[in-house]
């Protein structure tokens, strides 16, 4: 069996798997009941000075049937006393001692900061994460994501933080930003020992159509709020990603954002993060999908010959480059296999509207057959074929050539006409306008009625 | 067998013959609508008699547009409603649904066409107004799926529209045939109050257009009329004992059995002579009314039965017994049915042969003929110049128009006996017609 076991910037713990800060982590009975069901490390719920809450306080995105595959709150940090938090975490710490527990903290001034790290160290705590993230309440009060988006700030309060702390420092950083790698330098600049990202994105998940209002509704009206769940994913990997190729950050990364099953953690593992973080996931189906990440991980771990967690973190980073790097004269088509066909039609559809004009349908069959002059190998049909490896994107060059944007820019062949090969050169062929009326319009009506002219 | 005992009260009735299809709840419509795949010049629309756009529809449940949803069905298909219930959607839109070549369940068009009607039924949401009057008159003559879907139409299209019904009931043989486990009565009359309220045709019950000075008088007073009159009674089969009490047509049984629900009566023993959907449906009725015994007696084999598969089996599954290669030669018995006297058969040369010596009695106490339904050729005679196929249908052109210009038609008295479906759209193609001839 592989060994998941973390050390993360000198935090341990028996698993890659933590509950990210969040109503999952807002009491040592949650913790305690995480721990007993498998998880190995908890970021407890944001402590810091009081707040007041509001009610109604979460939206979410459905897609079709698919519920909360985005969601967002308008919620603060902890509203229950920094006293019961601080007892309960050692609590949990004298029960769990091999667990991580890691304490989030949010204050304002120097010596608050102070003392809520002596606090939190006193009471048994691995580890600090600093949550400057927070995108709505706490930064109209000069904290959360006001701190995040202030690399000078970020480092002033980390370095207030370094002169006391005597456990491992997390910088949990917000992606409200338009580069993360500010924020990231500027926790290292500041002394911190690791990142974590993300935080929530700001966002407006919804409109009432009825109401006028956004969501989530208090009394009417509403607010921004911050975004998470598998929605937010592709935007957290971009995001680690970027932390963990620049040369001036160098931090073991936790990685958050969007992840719901072992696959979504092993993203962010192989982009760079060293543990991860979950939230929505937790709060959608509870603590029980523990069990699923850890098979899932074990399983791919033991099918990859993986003993550690640490046997492919960052694996992915050599393949993630700019795109002037990226080989252009690889070139693929698509490909149809007939037998696996069910003649929906949607690779027509898609291609003749919303790509190419590079497959066309045939008679006698539903199945469609792909014009391969005309393929410029983007991929889209093949992704919305609803049949599993019905749509394939074969290798067409043989391989054997390599030019990239980088090297014609250093060359100083840049192009100086219109004349991509892969758009069908000089004389790139796209039907003449005109042939487009009439084509789609009769599609619109029912088919019999149309046929029969009575509509 | 006596899977189903007597039901005596309406709510054991209900239960026994429980919906095939039973309404969506929100959820479920969600669901289910979220798997349409949104087929380009999709095989379920083409697979459909009324061509109603189903990706359509479909979309417009799963995006919260189901009064949208509703005119979309509807704008195809006046039966919208019944027909997601009645139709046999197994060798219609849902048997081409891509999905089958996947092996994956097809999606439930039928059940998610009535979801969205059913709401725009019971919320009467105004979706249609009678077009701008033209001062034309049209009277209609039948109140089934082909009258109803015509009187729509025309009135959409201005005319004054007058529906002359023999029985006391509209939508024909959707409330007085179909089998009551598909749709219930209130669901089939439910629909046709919503169009009515919708399009403002007039309905006269219990008003049979019967010989040549009621059709004078018609021929007088409107522009047009059209024939929705549907097929007639069981056909006679001409054995002895055919009169004896307990011998009964399946489509008198069955308009019996929807009127009467609970209070109608079966036999214990039961032998349904057919091979067709009807004997299906009349088996299956008669077991769930409690019989204890349904045999099926078809003069061929099983292969050869006219019924779809899925009835068969529907049949099966509540207890049915098949006697093939059979015909009956006598009912026998007193004054009540006892038994029936058949003779084995085989086929050669695709033809019956009754095999010497080879007869028996099989006892039984009720005979439900489900051997197919009679023209109505004594009516159409009264009027001048209508011609009639050799099969006895009426004779008319692409728009629906017969060979008395005046006289327009469509469903069953057409096409011989097809679904309410066919009846429903063909209706609107005749309407059309009509529109255009009276528009010259
Ligand atoms: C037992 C049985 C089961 C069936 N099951 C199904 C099913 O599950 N699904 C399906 O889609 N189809 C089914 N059908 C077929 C379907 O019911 C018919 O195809 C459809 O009803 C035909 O519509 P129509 O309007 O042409 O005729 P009908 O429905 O027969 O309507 C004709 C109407 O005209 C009236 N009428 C006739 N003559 C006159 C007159 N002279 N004056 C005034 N009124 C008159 C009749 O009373 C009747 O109301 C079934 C048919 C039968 C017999
Ligand atoms: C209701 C709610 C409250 C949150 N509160 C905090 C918090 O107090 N402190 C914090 O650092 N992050 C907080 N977060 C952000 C999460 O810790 C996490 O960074 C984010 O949800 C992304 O992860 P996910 O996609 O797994 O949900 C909160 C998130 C939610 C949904
Ligand atoms: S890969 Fe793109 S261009 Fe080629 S057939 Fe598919 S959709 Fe068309
Ligand atoms: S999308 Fe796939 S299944 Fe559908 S027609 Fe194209 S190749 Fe066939
Ligand atoms: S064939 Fe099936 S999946 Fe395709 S549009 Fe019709 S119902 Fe939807």
């Amino acid at each position: 069996m592989p060994d998941l076991s973390i050390n993360f910037a000198g935090i341990t713990s028996p698993n890659p798997f933590w509950l990210a800060s969040a109503p999952p982590t807002n009491s040592g009975y949650q913790v305690m009941k995480a721990f007993d069901a498998g998880w190995g490390g908890a970021v407890w719920k944001t402590l810091g000075v009081p707040v007041i809450n509001v009610s109604s306080r979460y939206g979410g995105v459905s897609y079709r049937d698919k519920r909360l595959v985005g969601f967002n709150n308008i919620e603060l940090i902890s509203d229950r006393p920094l006293t019961d938090n601080l007892r309960e975490i050692s609590e949990v710490k004298k029960r769990f001692p091999d667990h991580a527990v890691i304490a989030s903290l949010m204050v304002q001034s120097r010596q608050e900061w102070h003392d809520i790290v002596r606090q939190s160290q006193d009471a048994g705590a691995d580890g600090f994460e600093l949550n400057f993230g927070c995108p709505h309440g706490m930064c109209e009060r000069g904290m959360g994501s006001a701190v995040g988006q202030e690399p000078n700030v970020l480092q002033m309060i980390v370095e207030w933080v370094m002169e006391v702390a005597q456990k491992p420092v997390i910088v949990k950083l917000t992606p409200n930003i338009s580069d993360i790698t500010e924020p990231a330098q500027a926790a290292r600049r500041g002394g911190a020992d690791a990142i974590s990202l993300i935080n929530t994105i700001q966002s407006i998940v919804g409109v009432d159509l009825d109401r006028f209002a956004p969501y989530p509704i208090v009394d009417g009206q509403g607010t921004n709020g911050g975004y998470c769940g598998p929605a937010v994913k592709p935007i957290a990997l971009n995001m680690v990603k970027n932390c963990a190729q620049h040369p001036d950050v160098r931090l073991p990364i936790s990685g958050i954002g969007g992840i719901e099953n072992w696959r979504d953690a092993v993203e962010h593992i192989l982009l760079g993060a060293s543990s991860v973080q979950v939230c929505t996931a937790a709060m959608h189906f509870g603590f029980g999908i523990i069990r699923e990440l850890v098979s899932g991980l074990e399983q791919y771990m033991v099918e990859k010959n993986f003993n550690t967690i640490y046997d492919f973190v960052g694996k992915a980073l050599p393949n993630v480059r700019h795109w002037e790097d990226l080989n252009m004269k690889y070139q693929v088509k698509a490909h149809i296999h007939e037998e696996k066909c069910i003649g929906c039609q949607l690779c027509y559809t898609a291609c003749e509207d919303g790509a190419h004009q590079a497959i066309r349908l045939q008679a006698g069959t539903r199945t469609p057959a792909i014009i391969e002059e005309n393929c410029v190998g983007c991929n889209l049909c093949s992704l919305v074929c609803p049949v599993d490896d019905c749509i394939t994107m074969d290798r067409h060059d043989d391989g054997t050539q390599h030019l990239t944007w980088k090297e014609r820019t250093t060359a100083n062949t840049i192009p100086t006409e219109f004349n991509d090969e892969k758009a069908g050169g000089r004389h790139h062929w796209v039907p003449e306008p005109a042939a487009a009326l009439g084509k789609e319009r009769h599609k619109t009506l029912p088919g019999k009625a149309r046929a029969l002219g009575i509509l | 067998m006596a899977e189903f005992s007597t039901p005596t009260t309406a709510q054991e009735f209900a239960q026994n013959f429980a919906q095939l299809k039973p309404n969506m709840s929100r959820t479920e419509a969600l669901y289910e609508s979220s798997r349409c795949l949104f087929c380009f010049d999709a095989p379920c629309i083409t697979a459909c008699p009324s061509g109603i756009d189903i990706p359509q529809f479909i979309r417009q449940i799963n995006s919260g547009n189901v009064t949208g949803s509703a005119r979309t069905i509807y704008e195809a298909n006046y039966f919208g409603n019944a027909c997601g219930k009645v139709c046999p959607t197994e060798v219609l839109c849902e048997g081409s649904c891509v999905y089958n070549l996947q092996d994956v369940k097809p999606i439930e068009i039928g059940r998610l066409q009535s979801y969205a009607t059913t709401q725009a039924i019971t919320e009467n949401k105004k979706l249609f107004t009678p077009g701008p009057a033209n001062g034309k008159r049209v009277a209609v003559i039948g109140a089934g799926p082909a009258g109803i879907s015509a009187a729509c139409e025309l009135r959409a299209l201005g005319y004054e529209v007058t529906v002359f019904e023999a029985k006391a009931q509209p939508s024909g043989l959707t409330v007085y045939g179909v089998a009551p486990y598909k749709i219930t009565n209130e669901e089939a009359l439910a629909e046709m109050t919503y169009l009515q309220g919708q399009f403002g045709y007039e309905v006269r019950y219990h008003a049979p257009i019967t010989g040549r000075a009621d059709l004078a008088a018609l021929e007088a007073e409107y522009d047009a009329i059209f024939l929705g009159i549907g097929l007639g009674k069981t056909t006679q089969l001409g054995l002895p004992g055919e009169e004896k009490i307990n011998c009964v047509g399946a489509v008198e049984f069955i308009e019996e059995l929807r009127q009467r629900q609970q209070q109608m009566q079966v036999g214990r023993t039961v032998i349904v002579f057919g091979g067709g959907n009807t004997a299906m449906d009349a088996a299956s009725e008669a077991a769930r009314l409690g019989a204890e015994s349904v045999v099926l007696a078809y003069r061929r084999g099983k292969e050869e039965m006219g019924a779809y598969d899925f009835e068969y089996e529907l049949a099966k599954a509540v207890g049915m017994k098949g006697l093939f290669n059979v015909a009956p030669l006598e009912i026998v018995g007193d004054d009540y049915v006892a038994g029936v006297r058949f003779i084995r058969t085989v086929i050669e040369d695709g033809r019956v042969r009754e095999v010497p010596g080879s007869e028996f009695v099989q006892a039984c106490d009720m005979v439900i003929k489900a051997t197919g339904q009679a023209k109505q050729t004594h009516f159409l005679h009264h009027i001048p110049g209508l011609e009639l196929d050799g099969r006895g249908r009426i004779v008319a052109d692409a728009a629906g128009q017969t060979t008395n210009p005046q006289y327009f038609t469509s469903g069953d008295a057409r096409n011989g006996g097809a679904e309410v479906v066919n009846a429903a759209a063909e209706a609107k193609v005749a309407a059309r017609g009509i529109h255009a001839f009276l528009s010259k």
